[in-house]
């Protein structure tokens, strides 16, 4: 009698934590829920559709002004340092020679201001204001020969730049 | 039953463990005793943290930066001095994108957001509120062996070589719980990662990967993780670059896409012949190298030695390793240590008698899903002569018949 009623609580016990485990979640009351409420997020995380842009806007030639202060001392003129190159190589791809730059490589235009805003000017980063990262961008892709030099960019067209090399890549299943 | 099980002096292991080829190594010099100061006086008295003996001073290798960036870098494990499986921490290779920042963890916190009911923060002490698991995982960079791309062997050590994958069991939170709590929407296929360092690194991971087997480490071999492994917190992804394990964990961003980041489009994609390059290559591929004899190290007697190296493979365990000691044309199966486990280092034995003739030592390996390492000219034939990811290629160890241990290509 006792070994039966101790096989019954078992087994209940068994059904009911295994439901709860193929969903991978812990059991109600033993969530211990200690996330806040985060009404604050200031992370900048850009994705190709625009999602994540702030506000702001800079132009080519602000963006030129700029990178000659703040970029040109490790990125070289117009982009054009050996070894930290930006800018060209469009058609080396295919050679044994490669030239990866954000014109002949980067497929989205975004990943330049997520980039920039995040982790550049290197031992300055964050240290740019939103509209100096669209004004370094719109440079960038002026120096590519992607945008006009009278262009200027925000968060309603940066989304919009098509990159040379948009198709290039081969998306794995991971 | 005969001493060898393969061409160029490959001998069975129960030949050698009873003892039947140690007469050469039986025949060494041995110091007679003698009574040491160290026997005869108290030793140094205990201490609140340890460190290794003075006469054992194994350094990381290769720890340079880039250029224009100089704590931009890498340091290499040196595999070939250490034994095991495990890396001590401090051991560990590193891999940085703006240097190692020093997180004071009281104002380090990690944000769920995104795609999610309730974006929800955690301050590391929240963390360790959580249930925990502790898994033994390899970690490789994307990059390891990329010097083995080049057109000509580089003259190096197996730890400068290869070095850029190291283990450790690393002990955490599993994301599905944190994920749970700020409750992911239906859509959401992508989680972004990012880290609180100066480069704020960012990858973009898939979410069914993060609900299966991603972890919030907290622990590196049963201690906090290290800065330079991303104290206070770091992503764990079992099986894959090194790079996506984020360091520093800051944000977990939920969406329907990647954010396609400057580190999985710009970098950590991997260019092929034709131009064209691959995205998202996350898991790292089946791979073996011979630590032990390798590059840089000098036999100096004929006799027997212990062809001992580690094996791993992001697919999952280790199935076998092959060993050939001529070049490739023989091969034989090696001593498999413990039982291999999914995403950890297998360390591999065979015994090898060198009979002081030129040799080339070679190990392939072979994972549970049947995914066989490659030889160098299969690894590298589909990709850009630039390629840097991913390889995988057979290491051969050359040993001259002057005892001498290089790296070649056959």
């Amino acid at each position: 009698m006792l070994i039966l009623l101790l096989i019954g609580s078992s087994l209940f016990m068994g059904i009911s934590y295994r439901a709860e485990q193929i969903d991978n979640q812990l059991g109600g009351d033993l969530k211990p829920g200690l996330g806040q409420h985060a009404l604050k997020l200031d992370a900048i995380i850009v994705s190709p559709d625009g999602v994540g842009l702030p506000k702001g806007s800079g132009t080519v030639l602000e963006g030129e002004r700029l990178y000659k202060v703040r970029c040109a001392h490790c990125h070289g003129q117009e982009g054009r340092q050996r070894g930290n190159r930006l800018v060209g190589g469009i058609g080396s791809l295919v050679t044994d020679h490669p030239k990866k730059t954000v014109g002949s490589y980067w497929p989205y235009a975004t990943t330049l201001y997520d980039y920039i805003a995040n982790a550049m000017p290197y031992n300055e980063e964050k240290s740019l204001t939103s509209s100096e990262v669209y004004a370094a961008t719109a440079y960038l892709l002026y120096l590519n020969d992607i945008l006009e030099k009278e262009a200027s960019l925000d968060q309603t067209n940066l989304a919009l730049v098509v990159m040379p090399n948009r198709n290039g890549f081969i998306e794995l299943a991971q | 039953m005969s001493e060898f099980v393969a061409g160029g002096g490959l001998i069975n292991r129960r030949a050698w463990v009873k003892g039947a080829g140690m007469g050469a190594a039986a025949s060494f010099l041995v110091p007679a005793a003698a009574t040491e100061d160290w026997m005869t006086h108290a030793g140094q008295a205990q201490n609140a943290y340890g460190s290794p003996s003075a006469f054992s001073r194994i350094r990381r290798e290769r720890t340079g930066g880039h250029p224009f960036a100089p704590a931009a870098g890498s340091s290499s494990t040196p595999l070939q001095k250490l034994n095991g499986t495990i890396t001590p921490n401090s051991l560990h290779f590193e891999r940085h994108h703006s240097g190692i920042p020093a997180i004071d963890p009281a104002r380090h916190t990690l944000t769920i957001y995104g795609d999610v009911e309730k974006p929800i923060r955690f301050k590391y002490e929240d963390l360790l509120a959580y249930p925990m698991e502790s898994h033994v995982y390899f970690l490789e960079c994307s990059g390891n062996s990329f010097r083995n791309t080049f057109s000509k062997p580089a003259d190096m050590t197996a730890g400068s070589l290869n070095g850029l994958v190291s283990s450790a069991e690393w002990s955490g939170v599993p994301v599905h719980y944190l994920l749970d709590e700020a409750g992911v929407k239906p859509g959401a296929q992508w989680v972004v990662a990012q880290g609180a360092d100066a480069a704020a690194m960012s990858r973009s991971i898939p979410l069914q990967r993060i609900m299966d087997s991603v972890m919030v480490a907290l622990y590196q071999n049963g201690e906090p993780i290290r800065p330079s492994q991303g104290y206070p917190m770091r992503l764990f992804v079992p099986g894959c670059e090194g790079n996506i394990s984020i360091k520093w964990l800051t944000n977990l961003k939920v969406q329907s896409t990647p954010a396609y980041t400057r580190d999985e489009t710009s970098k950590y994609t991997d260019l092929l012949k034709d131009g064209s390059a691959e995205m998202f290559s996350l898991e790292m591929e089946v791979k073996s190298v011979i630590t032990s004899p390798s590059g840089k190290m000098t036999l100096n007697r004929k006799g027997v030695y212990e062809i001992s190296g580690l094996s791993w493979s992001g697919a999952g365990a280790i199935q076998s390793v092959e060993v050939s000691a001529d070049g490739g044309n023989t091969w034989a199966q090696a001593i498999l240590q413990s039982d291999p486990k999914a995403y950890a280092l297998t360390r591999f034995r065979i015994p090898w008698r060198w009979s002081g003739g030129s040799a080339v030592l070679q190990s392939r390996a072979m994972d549970v899903r049947g995914n066989i390492q490659p030889t160098r000219d299969l690894a590298i034939q589909k990709y850009s002569a630039a390629g840097l990811y991913h390889y995988n290629g057979i290491q051969s160890w050359k040993v001259t018949s002057d005892g001498r241990v290089q790296n070649v290509y056959v």
